[in-house]
């Protein structure tokens, strides 16, 4: 794969779901501005399981905020699947969220006072679907996060790892084509942490989403086929199964 | 996606009963005072252009004294019975002449009595007023001329000196010196225009009052009915005419009497009638507008304490569009509903305060239907502003957001 000039994005077969080209961002201007990200140069593919690491401020959760097309790159190239998400307007980025991305995040992000199950179902709403087919596409997920029986608890009835399994069953109910997890396990405890751990490596593993994870623990990271190190905004290491790629 | 916004309003809205209640309390105040107020004035005025019509709108008043201005007391010269009868002699389009004399006399009969109008005139009177006798019998002729000693009484004076069980008809009652015989009872009238009780009164004939109450012979007004098809101010013109040489008044002396018009009257009343309501439903219409501003205050509060919901929302792929909705529709629904509960209010308060007020239940289906759209759009103007800053919240903001 080959850039030419930097605006046009291949469209060949063997695209990457995402490509990042040398992605900066700075935050503010003139005297005030603090370079998040210094130049970022990422490919992630399809079924892929990605854990990006790294100390705070070192960038990681900037890059996890451009990758989920809620913050635009200040300069350089993040094509998704081919497209120049720098041409899109802010609601056609919403749209690609709603079509290909899901989002767990660390503190859940769940209605309060509202059912498990239409929590799930949210996300469906925002894709038309009929109640009939968002309660059947709802209820398949529950199941598949392991709470079956649990549908009609709301977030207040159940466990900090019991709402988690309800975020990822919200974020992979659309059947996205990626899943993006901003520290997921960052408000669980140990045992809690590695069964969310378990359920993600389970799902990229046997339905194939891709998982994008952001994390700063080793022990969850470990969990990842693939370990991205963040080092004052640039990529500092890219590791496979711990050997470098 | 339409009727899911809805229902996402709706559970909203059942999330916070009380919070929704005390927000939509203005709509329902505004809507509901609107209407109340319409309602009823519509009810006041039917009710004037009920008792005009039931006066007769060609009933035309003769009165002693000038029209306008001071020392009117000193120049009412009273008619005589002759100007009545000159009238109708004259006058081609009058049809019915009553010449009256009143006077508050205590009536008593056995160990009751009751402070009444007693009305001198005669039979035409009845025509004139637009008053009929239900039961018993008009006065004869020779009652007429010879001033006998009968009387016709109206409903309350009745139920005052006999209550309900015992037949007046034939039965006698004393008017100051005179004792006189019930020969007919009037048939109910209810309050007059100016809220004057109708059915107090005694009438007897003219002559009765004059020479057996009052010891003279004048005339305190003249009532008399026009043809319906004739001008009543053409009938007004020959009357002034005709008194002005009555009363040998030169060219230029001013009338020292009055012939008054009851559609002058009836307009001028029904005006009042009008303008108090228009005036009374714009107060109460900025009690609307106060809703509204709650209605504004809320949505923004909700926003707030729900930014997390709305980063959520926002990140999982909701439109601008859809948020605006979502807010808009919730603004709308909160307004509506206050706009629903106003009417139904209302409504019921309004039978209720026109059966105190004794005015008649109008049921006006416009002012209901532009108040319930009118509480909508309230929803619509001051729910925008707050949709909006929800719809263009940035959503990492809003996730962070605690």
């Amino acid at each position: 794969m080959k850039a030419d000039n930097g605006n046009h994005v291949d469209r060949e077969a063997d695209q990457h779901l995402i490509e990042l080209r040398e992605v900066t961002k700075i935050y503010g201007e003139g005297q005030g501005a603090m370079q998040a990200l210094g130049g970022i140069d990422l490919r992630i593919e399809e079924g892929e399981f990605v854990a990006i690491m790294g100390p705070s401020g070192s960038g990681k959760s900037t890059c996890m905020n451009i990758l989920g097309c809620l913050d635009m790159p200040t300069s350089g190239i993040y094509a998704f699947k081919g497209i120049d998400i720098g041409k899109l307007t802010r609601n056609q980025r919403a749209l690609l969220r709603r079509h290909y991305h899901g989002f767990v995040f660390q503190g859940f992000n769940l209605l309060n006072r509202t059912s498990a199950l239409e929590n799930v179902e949210l996300p469906l709403i925002y894709r038309g679907m009929s109640s009939k087919e968002r309660h059947g596409h709802a209820l398949r997920a529950l199941e598949m996060v392991g709470l079956k029986g649990w549908e009609s608890h709301t977030p207040g009835e159940l466990s900090g790892g019991q709402q988690q399994r309800v975020a990822i069953a919200r974020a992979i109910v659309t059947e996205p084509s990626v899943l993006f997890a901003d520290e997921p396990t960052g408000n669980l405890d140990t045992a809690r942490s590695r069964e969310i751990m378990e359920l993600l490596t389970g799902l990229n593993h046997d339905q194939g989403i891709t998982v994008v994870m952001v994390t700063h623990e080793p022990d969850m990271a470990s969990y990842a086929k693939r370990m991205v190190h963040f080092r004052d905004g640039l990529v500092a290491s890219d590791k496979v199964n711990g050997r470098t790629q | 996606m339409f009727w899911n916004t809805i229902l996402l309003a709706l559970r909203e809205i059942k999330r916070n009963v009380l919070r929704s209640f005390l927000t939509i309390l203005g709509i329902v105040i505004g809507v509901g005072a609107v209407i109340v107020m319409v309602t009823i004035g519509g009810g006041a005025t039917l009710q004037v252009k009920q008792q005009i019509a039931s006066m007769g709108s060609n009933l035309l008043m003769v009165t002693p004294g000038k029209r306008l201005g001071p020392g009117q007391s000193s120049s009412n010269i009273p008619f005589k019975e002759a100007d009545a009868e000159a009238i109708i002699r004259e006058v081609s389009s009058v049809t019915a002449v009553a010449p009256v004399a009143s006077k508050s006399i205590k009536a008593i009969f056995a160990d009751q009595n009751w402070t009444t109008q007693v009305t001198g005139s005669n039979n035409q009177y009845f025509t004139v007023t637009n008053r009929s006798v239900k039961a018993g019998r008009p006065f004869s002729e020779s009652e007429q001329r010879a001033g006998a000693a009968v009387c016709i009484i109206g409903e309350t004076a009745q139920s005052k000196l006999f209550g309900r069980q015992t037949k007046p008809l034939g039965e006698k009652i004393r008017l100051e010196k005179l004792s006189c015989e019930i020969i007919g009872v009037l048939k109910a009238k209810g309050q007059s225009t100016m809220g004057t009780d109708q059915d107090d009164v005694v009438v007897i004939p003219l002559r009765t009052l004059q020479r057996r109450i009052a010891g003279n012979q004048d005339v305190g007004m003249i009532q008399l009915s026009v043809r319906e098809d004739a001008s009543t101010e053409k009938a007004q013109r020959d009357i002034a005419r005709l008194m002005r040489e009555r009363r040998h008044l030169g060219p230029s002396d001013d009338d020292n009497f009055n012939v008054m018009d009851m559609k002058e009257i009836a307009t001028m009343l029904t005006g009042t009638t009008q303008l108090l309501t228009t005036l009374l439903s714009a107060v109460a219409a900025v009690s609307l507008l106060v809703g509204g501003i709650g209605i504004m205050n809320i949505m923004l509060v909700s926003v707030t304490e729900r930014t997390r919901e709305i980063g959520v929302r926002l990140a999982i792929g909701a439109i601008e569009r859809e948020v605006l909705m979502q807010f808009l529709v919730e603004a709308v629904v909160l307004s509506s509903f206050g706009g629903v509960i106003g009417i139904v209010l209302a409504l019921s308060a309004s039978v209720w305060i026109a059966n105190i007020l004794r005015v008649p239940f109008v049921f006006n289906g416009t002012i209901v239907f532009v108040a319930f759209l009118f509480s909508a759009a309230v929803g619509v103007i001051f729910g925008y502003f707050p949709a909006l800053k929800a719809a263009r919240l940035d959503p990492i903001e809003a996730l962070r957001h605690e």
